[in-house]
């Protein structure tokens, strides 16, 4: 079966007023790779070849996608082609006039990030006060009708917020809450020994969850990512590689995944010089790995490949070095010890109490002197 | 842990899309979509007749009435499909029960 993809993930631009430390956006994200932004008739016109190609759901973010004067007209087209819409911001400044701007263009869905509980926390972790445009914000949505997803990345310093999370998702009539276990990417791989939690964190996390679940029923869905340094087997990543994914980043590279950019081994096309069919069926980036053709011992004679398609190619990249191995996470890689190492710190840490390193914030000074390094 | 599942649905309560839901066609696929923040259910013919006939107003024993007048059906053999098939959409709160 040929497969076609069903959702995009557009990029529209890296700029953002918070500095999250665990950020998924490129570390060179402010580097010359990204700067020449897509005009809206380029954004247009993907959508449309999005649209022709299978896609049905698409995601508008960033970076921080309000900053984009014409996101309006971006939605309008989307809207207009039949694609579900939804938002993913920060809600920095978001004002009710521009989310009924953008409702009366069409847009399906809100998703709105927040890094703590209280003001003080997620204000600490944003780099950038925006708690309060936060809580006025998930107002907004509810005043004016979106279906509203509460998205919150868990680490060290906040899991042991879930519960108090959870309640503020529940009391702003939400949906959704998004519990996010922070995966080891971008920013997130950079700043990787603060943000990692402890076993017996995500153990008492989990069962909060749990409990929560049990008494919420379908009244708010609580979506619980999976920290899979901590798991035996590793994620279904993207539902297989280029299987029904895929992202356009602000600059037009097309990837099958928001991580995919780093591997270095791949190579990117952009929209602005090749139609989507086209770069979906025949690129580089979005053959490599489609299948299993592709894949080396332990997952090649694995039970479990067609479940997890061999996991993650960019954490065995930015892991092993070689996006064509066995997702380092799984108990069956032979590279599994580099993360046992990594957890194993992390608790060695914390037993003697060691008081934990400053991250670095995701900023642009922070991005470009990254990116100079290489 | 699971929440204990919910009492049976009387035949007079009206079934209602939830707003967080949209009907769409799949050309690409030539199939009938549910949209909805960050998934889909894929429809058959069934799926799309019946929300097709869900419009806020009807009751259940409305909607499988239209069904089996439509299909030609005798009594009583569509209404535990057309529950089954709310009941599945109502337990991912895409389709809710009102008066
Ligand atoms: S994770 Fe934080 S810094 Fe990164 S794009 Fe989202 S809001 Fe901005
Ligand atoms: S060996 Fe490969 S297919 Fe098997 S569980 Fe591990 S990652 Fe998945």
């Amino acid at each position: 079966m040929d497969p076609k993809p069903l959702w995009l993930l557009a990029e529209l631009t890296y700029k953002c007023p918070l500095q999250c430390p665990y950020c998924s956006n490129p570390l060179d994200f402010a580097g010359p790779r990204f700067k020449r932004e897509l005009s809206t008739d380029e954004w247009c016109r993907v959508f449309r070849e999005a649209k022709a190609l299978g896609v049905l759901q698409l995601g508008l973010s960033g970076g921080e996608p309000t900053l984009r004067s014409d996101l309006e007209e971006l939605v309008r087209e989307a809207h207009g082609l039949g694609l579900y819409t939804s938002l993913i911001t920060s809600a920095y400044r978001l004002t009710k006039e521009r989310l009924a701007a953008l409702k009366a263009a069409g847009l399906d869905h809100v998703q709105i990030s927040i890094q703590g509980a209280d003001a003080e926390l997620s204000d600490a972790v944003a780099g950038t006060a925006s708690y309060r445009d936060k809580i006025a914000a998930y107002h907004y949505t509810r005043e004016l009708g979106f279906p509203l997803t509460v998205n919150v990345v868990l680490h060290r310093r906040n899991l042991h917020q879930v519960e108090a999370l959870i309640r503020l998702a529940e009391t702003l009539g939400a949906e959704r809450i998004e519990l996010a276990n922070t995966q080891f990417y971008g920013w997130a791989l950079h700043n990787r020994d603060v943000l990692m939690p402890t076993r017996a964190q995500l153990d008492e996390a989990w069962q909060v969850v749990q409990r929560e679940r049990a008494r919420l029923g379908t009244k708010l869905e609580i979506v619980w990512v999976l920290p899979d340094y901590h798991e035996q087997y590793p994620k279904p990543c993207m539902g297989g590689w280029a299987r029904a994914y895929m992202t356009v980043t602000p600059a037009g590279e097309v990837w099958p995944c928001h991580a995919a950019g780093r591997i270095t081994s791949l190579r990117f096309e952009n929209v602005r010089d090749r139609p989507l069919d086209w770069i979906w069926e025949h690129s580089d980036a979005f053959t490599r790995f489609r299948g299993d053709a592709w894949m080396p011992e332990p997952c090649r004679s694995c039970p479990r490949k067609a479940q997890d398609f061999g996991g993650c190619r960019c954490q065995a990249f930015l892991v092993v070095g070689d996006a064509g191995v066995t997702d380092p996470v799984c108990s069956l890689s032979p590279h599994r010890p580099l993360i046992d190492a990594a957890v194993a710190e992390v608790e060695r840490a914390a037993a003697a109490g060691a008081a934990p390193d400053e991250w670095t914030y995701r900023a642009a000074p922070a991005s470009r002197a990254l990116a100079a390094k290489g | 842990m699971s929440p204990p599942p919910p009492p049976p649905v009387a035949v007079t309560a009206v079934p209602r899309l939830h707003p967080k839901a949209r009907l769409q066609r799949d050309d690409v696929r030539g199939r009938d979509v549910l949209l909805y923040p960050e998934g889909l259910v894929v429809l058959n013919a069934t799926g799309t007749a019946i929300l097709g006939l869900c419009d806020g107003v009807r009751s259940i024993a409305q909607v499988v009435a239209a069904l089996e007048q439509r299909y030609g059906a005798p009594a009583g053999t569509v209404k535990p499909d057309v529950s089954a098939f709310l009941d599945g959409l109502a337990a991912k709160g895409l389709v809710t029960y009102g008066p």
